[in-house]
């Protein structure tokens, strides 16, 4: 948390210097399967970005590609003005970090083993530890409350500390942008509310850029302070949530009926889902 | 140089004043390889110290650091030191290959003689010796190391796809194997029965008879590959969190899993070229160290120290325990591996089902 600090005010959108983080007419594809067709999107400096969308709609694909892991068909991926895949790999790895969907941990690694190769980008051959690496390694633990489980086997944890296990992990990685693929799947509700917390405290407090996939909507509309809703590897609707959440964005995503109402705690909008008699009926 | 101990990371840090060098050492695998180093040592006195002509471990001593009388300098130095500096060579580079292989097939198996690369170096030897008629050392090894290197370059072309997975190289190399090996099979049928003798003796993987014209090609390519392995055991680590997490943190998936791939094998061909395609020692090697240590990570070093010591170990039990029959080697690795392999296969079996 050095490099991003500097209380950097987060422009909400709208500012007219380029995103760091964009990508302009995007092909993207799995052997002859089409996901993406030219797609635009710019990821708001300072935002918590979230993107939303049905299964398979293709928005790991899209996260794969912002993140260098995925070369695409067509079009260019944007990291600060220079094309990202002309970037050598580690000094993208030290700006942009990923959290990928489901992640696989070696046999029998601890969790300070796990969350220590998170410095693998600022680490050299021979030095492969400074007090840089213990610091960050330590304040990550503390920030996703893993602490306490630093002497663990990750094989040996539930499915939510190893979430947040590796949320530190990517954490560890210092960079200003960070990409999560749902942060908050195998999360009890406590949890998912303190990742984004969390989410929202390294944005605001740290300057960040964060880029999540979530599937709760309510979550969304309350914690981004940008939206993107996905269909089919489209771009439906982008903006402030407060802005662009309605019924009928809900049905033309996810074709469900649905009413909006105003979140009784932050008044962002609170997507309530029609009762099945009415739907059916 | 200073030590320190981190509070998280597990380990000790030891620093060069300026921090330009800092490697961590973790407590236990350093321990453990320090042990494995004087039990090779030890290992390595007994075996040049016994045989038909023993000698005390003092004379060996004496006698390796240039003292001794001529009859046990001419012992030790022509005729046993090399088999054992051979022994430890060829374990050595087996370890580490078997460790590199595992790690990047994600699989206990994944060693290269199940993978099919040291039946392929079996092949280019055979072929030497029955066809070609020649039984140099230096032509048998030639044709050892192509015949590992191009069954390598078959299986990694056949199971690419987008970059190298872990279960398709093993899937793949399961057949190349089996094909070498009914091709390496038909040669010995056409054979004259001279040269399929000899080919059956090369096959099942012998250190007798082997001299400093065979440790000094193996040591020269082990001073290149061990330093080049040892290096590239960084992008190993972060290989193994999955080629997603691996590639988000910088590292070259694809080149840099190809380049392991590649040191495994010269490791595996120069090898057996050496000594024949010596069993077990591969896909042991790395499991005992593993479970040794309790490390995590691929263990190289380990790995390698512990190959060494298996292998001088069997070529011991070997010499001694049927001093008249002239055992290969392989045999006994080979016998303690299907029992090891039998006994790893059922506790993982055993751990799946009630894990
Ligand atoms: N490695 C792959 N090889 C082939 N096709 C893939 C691969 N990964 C994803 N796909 C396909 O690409 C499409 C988009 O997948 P993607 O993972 O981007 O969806 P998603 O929006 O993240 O869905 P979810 O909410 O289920 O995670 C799907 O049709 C999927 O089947
Ligand atoms: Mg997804």
């Amino acid at each position: 948390m050095t490099e991003a600090d500097g209380g950097a005010t987060p422009a909400e959108g709208g500012s007219d210097a380029p995103a760091r983080l964009s990508g302009s007419g995007l092909r993207l594809a799995y052997d002859d399967r089409l996901v993406v067709d030219g797609l635009d999107v710019a990821i708001p400096d300072g935002s918590f970005t979230v993107v939303v969308g049905p299964n398979a709609c293709g928005k790991s694909t899209l996260l794969r590609a912002l993140s260098r892991m995925l070369k695409p068909r067509g079009g260019s991926v944007l990291l600060d003005g220079a094309d990202i895949r002309s970037q050598p790999a580690k000094a993208v790895a030290r700006r942009l970090g990923l959290l990928p969907q489901s992640p696989t941990a070696p046999d029998a690694i601890t969790v300070a083993d796990l969350v220590g190769r998170g410095r693998y980008p600022h680490q050299k051959l021979l030095r492969q530890w400074s007090p840089d690496d213990e610091r960050a390694v330590s304040e990550a633990l503390a920030a996703t409350a893993t602490t306490d489980l630093a002497e663990r086997a990750v094989d040996e944890l539930s499915g939510g500390q190893r979430q947040r296990v590796w949320l530190a992990m990517v954490l560890a990685q210092e960079t200003p942008l960070l990409l999560l693929d749902e942060p908050t799947t195998f999360l009890d509700v406590a949890h998912q509310i303190e990742v984004l917390d969390l989410c929202a405290d390294l944005r605001e407090r740290h300057g960040r850029t964060l880029v999540a996939v979530l599937h709760d909507l309510n979550h969304a509309c309350r914690y981004a302070t940008h939206l993107i809703a996905m269909r089919d590897g489209r771009i439906v609707a982008e903006g402030d949530p407060s802005e662009i959440v309605d019924a009928a964005l809900v049905e033309r995503v996810f074709g469900l009926a649905c009413r909006v109402v105003p979140d009784p705690e932050t008044g962002t909008p609170l997507v309530v889902p029609a009762a099945r008699r009415s739907r059916v009926g | 140089m200073s030590v320190e101990a981190p509070r998280i990371l597990p380990g000790r840090v030891v620093r060069s004043p300026r921090g330009r060098v800092a490697l961590r050492v973790e407590r236990r695998p350093f321990v453990v390889g320090c042990l494995l180093v004087v039990l090779v040592v030890l290992l390595a006195i007994v075996g040049i110290a016994t045989g038909d002509y023993p000698l005390s471990p003092r004379e060996v001593v004496e006698t390796l650091l240039g003292g001794g009388d001529p009859s046990s300098a001419f012992i030790v130095e022509t005729l046993r030191l090399p088999r054992v500096v051979c022994a430890l060579l060829v374990g050595g580079a087996l370890g580490l290959a078997g460790a590199i292989f595992q790690s990047i097939t994600r699989n206990p198996l994944g060693s290269p003689e199940i993978v099919g690369f040291t039946w392929g170096s079996a092949a280019g030897a055979v072929l030497v010796i029955t066809v070609i008629g020649s039984s140099t050392g230096a032509a048998v090894s030639g044709g050892a190391v192509l015949g590992g290197v191009l069954s390598a370059v078959l299986v990694v072309g056949l199971a690419w796809r987008h970059g190298i997975q872990g279960y398709r190289l093993v899937l793949v190399g399961i057949g190349i194997g089996l094909v070498t090996r009914a091709f390496t099979e038909y040669l010995l049928t056409r054979a004259r029965v001279e040269d399929a003798a000899q080919a059956a003796v090369w096959i099942a993987g012998s250190l007798n008879g082997r001299g400093w014209e065979q440790v000094r090609p193996l040591a020269l390519a082990l001073v290149v590959l061990v330093p080049l392995a040892l290096t590239l055991g960084r992008t190993l680590r972060a290989l193994e969190l999955g080629d997603d997490a691996a590639r988000a943190l910088g590292a070259r998936v694809d080149s840099g899993r190809l380049a392991l791939i590649g040191v495994a094998v010269a490791l595996t061909a120069v090898a057996t070229a050496a000594a024949g395609p010596i069993a077990f020692v591969a896909l042991a090697a790395p499991q005992v160290a593993r479970r040794i240590t309790r490390g995590s990570g691929p263990g190289l070093l380990p790995s390698l120290l512990m190959g060494a010591l298996l292998l001088e170990a069997s070529d011991c039990a070997a010499q001694r325990v049927w001093p008249a029959q002239q055992l290969p080697v392989g045999i006994v690795t080979g016998a303690i591996g299907g029992i090891y392999l039998a006994w790893l296969l059922a506790s993982e079996w055993r751990g799946r089902r009630s894990g």
